[in-house]
């Protein structure tokens, strides 16, 4: 437990304002206020939440700059040719119908002392309590020889939108046998499967496109999530296509030249034709203005996903550092879902019940070959630790695998209708 | 008024202190790692873990957890523990306490002279030390568990809002993430509108491990009767 001797007081403190007197929302206006920045799988849900539940009692205002959201997940399908980029958009407008305040906006500073969030356009929001889901930022300097800057030449397309639309469009235009390379990241990470779900779905691309074309995995770690499960899958439907260079290799040393299109391989430069960089990843960078960051990531009590530093902030998704949750929109729209729970709690004294964590994540390793992991989880002081889990076996029936892709089609309808309404 | 006052209490306890109105815990640790440290000398006469551990006299404890039994090739193992692992026996937390609470009761011919951890805590907390040394779930999803499920201990005042609607809403909200409200069904099935005992009797189904699917068991098995009942009136009057 980290939480600060100053942030316990402040506790105690609304622990007696609240015996005290019933009404503990702020005094200086009406209606509490909350402020949710990010829309994403975590802040678009805890938005939501929050608006509905209150029943117009909370002031919501959301803050995300782009006004169309493509989801990372299921972007990697658009890659392979399963889905149409318009099929993973979102527009803000049906959570502005469910009574959220929806800004367009870069957050540009939180002051905590005085509960404000500061936006580029010279607005100045108060708070009652603030909501931080901004995903990730890559670390810089991370892979030697790249940054944002060279984006185009070598896309991250981790964040879903113009840089998946790019990356496609890259893979389409490889010359007839040329070589794809995917430098992957170290842990942890957005979406644990999610680099791999991508080389099946470029394999699946090339193998239909431009079947002598070559797939290069460069990784730093030695193991990764579904592991025995996408390496049978990509033996099935893509023989001798990929070839995965762990860190016993120098997965683990690497460096890319943008402008050369190579990536050199613990001093062995491999001439590539299209270079998806994945760096090293760090919580959305507004989390770092605010101060509420240790190291990479922002720590959270488990039980509320307040933040440890300042309990007037929650912290949702990939930039919390809560435990053992993996990084991904299951388990941010899971979590949001506990926060507007004890945000409401806070602000209107409804009822709080015991948090509940899940996470599920499908991948699509071929037309028609989904596989899925997923676990429960719990909140101790500590940290949030996983309870149960479960993975799809190697060697299922190709019915199985049918079902289990039509299920993923079935969430992803579910969790977009439960995060935009 | 009362509601509120609750709120503060269990703000209160999110943040470490004893809740006397409703048990805010519910996960636990597996133990106090840092005092399994000092437990697990008794094993560093045979056993290396960590980085660069090697097999010794045993075999190094790095990723047991949710390693086939006796697997790690070029280790000479007894037969019985070489048999287990072929009959599909994989070490979990629970296998693991069995096996250091007395070791001959797990495999026969076990290799392993020592006479097991009598004391439960101990157990607890060396086995907190060695899973820091596994795969983390965080990268790994489908890694070994890190902490126990406890049976939640819903207040009075919780169970007298059982079959409240606002209970079922909440407790829905976990199923909502898969399942749509309005009930559509496009590779996840439609849940709303089904007679009561229906449900009631389908999410024990999952529960009892009866009825095959992996999330829906996972799901349907951290519920309690009370919370199933709820979540059964809930969606039994969505349209």
């Amino acid at each position: 437990m980290t939480l600060n001797r100053r942030a316990f007081i402040g506790t105690g403190a609304a622990m007696a304002a609240a015996l005290a007197a019933p009404n503990v929302r702020a005094s200086s206006h009406g209606m509490p206020r909350v402020v949710v920045i990010g829309g994403g799988a975590g802040g678009a849900t805890a938005a939501r939440y929050i608006a509905k539940d209150s029943k117009g009692e909370i002031d919501v205002t959301l803050i995300e700059p782009t006004r169309m959201y493509y989801t990372c997940f299921f972007s990697n399908l658009y890659i392979g040719g399963f889905r149409e980029l318009s099929s993973i958009g979102h527009s803000y407008g049906t959570l502005a119908q469910s009574g959220v305040n929806v800004v367009h906006d870069w957050a540009t500073g939180v002051d905590r002392e005085a509960k404000t969030v500061t936006l580029a356009g010279g607005a100045v929001l108060p708070y009652d309590r603030l909501i931080l889901s901004p995903g990730i930022d890559f670390v810089d300097g991370s892979v030697p020889g790249w940054d944002v800057s060279a984006q185009n030449k070598m896309p991250h397309a981790y964040k879903a939108g113009s840089q998946t639309e790019l990356l496609k469009a890259q893979i389409e235009a490889m010359p007839e046998g040329g070589r794809f390379a995917m430098v992957a990241p170290p842990n942890p990470y957005r979406c644990p499967p999610g680099p791999y779900e991508r080389i099946s779905m470029v394999a699946h691309l090339l193998t239909e496109m431009n079947p002598t074309a070559k797939i290069l995995l460069v990784d730093p770690k030695p193991k990764f999530s579904k592991q025995a499960l996408f390496e049978e899958g990509w033996q099935k439907h893509y023989s001798g296509m990929i070839e995965r260079i762990g860190p016993d290799f120098g997965g683990d040393k690497v460096e890319v030249d943008p402008d050369a299109m190579t990536v050199n391989i613990d001093g062995v430069v491999e001439k590539v034709d299209v270079c998806n960089v994945i760096p090293a990843q760090k919580a959305g960078r507004i989390c770092e203005m605010a101060g509420i960051t240790e190291g990479n990531w922002a720590p959270v009590i488990g039980h509320t996903m307040q933040s440890r530093v300042d309990e007037n902030i929650h912290v949702l998704g990939d930039a919390s550092n809560q435990g053992d949750m993996p990084k991904s929109g299951f388990s941010a729209n899971s979590q949001a879902k506990v926060a507007a729970m004890a945000v409401r709690g806070a602000l209107l004294g409804s009822n709080v019940f015991p948090a509940k964590f899940s996470n599920t994540c499908w991948s699509l390793i071929d037309e028609d070959d989904g596989v899925k992991v997923g676990a429960s989880y719990e909140a101790t002081d500590e940290k949030i630790v996983s309870v149960s889990s479960f993975i799809s076996q190697t060697g299922e029936d190709a019915d199985l695998r049918k079902q289990t892709y039509e299920e993923s089609i079935g969430w992803y309808a579910g969790i977009t209708a439960d995060m935009f309404g | 008024m009362y509601g509120r006052f609750r709120a503060a209490l269990v703000l209160w306890a999110g943040l470490g202190v004893a809740a006397p109105v409703m048990a805010e815990q519910q996960g636990a640790l597996i133990g106090d790692a840092e005092a399994g440290e000092e437990v697990y000398e008794l094993c560093v006469g045979c056993h290396e873990v960590g980085r660069g551990a090697e097999n010794g006299i045993g075999p190094h404890l790095n990723g047991i957890f949710g390693r086939k039994a006796g697997s790690i090739e070029g280790f000479r193992y007894s037969k019985g523990l070489v048999r287990e692992g072929t009959l599909g026996m994989v070490w979990t937390l629970e296998l693991l306490d069995a096996y250091l609470e007395n070791p001959k009761a797990l495999v026969s011919d076990t290799r392993m002279s020592f006479d097991g951890l009598e004391d439960k805590t101990d157990r607890d907390n060396v086995l907190a030390y060695l899973r820091q040394f596994s795969d983390n779930p965080q990268n790994i999803p489908e890694a070994a568990p890190t902490g126990r499920a406890r049976e939640v201990e819903l207040s009075p005042e919780t169970l007298a809002i059982v079959g409240d609607p606002e209970f079922g809403a909440y407790l829905a909200n976990e199923c909502t993430t898969c399942h749509q409200v309005d009930g559509r069904n496009d590779g996840i099935p439609g849940i709303v509108g089904w007679p009561e005992e229906d449900f009631v009797i389908a999410m024990h189904a999952y529960k009892r491990q009866i009825r095959p699917h992996p999330v829906m068991q996972m799901m349907a098995g951290r519920l309690s009767d009370e919370e199933i009942a709820a979540l059964a009136a809930y969606f039994g009057d969505l349209e």
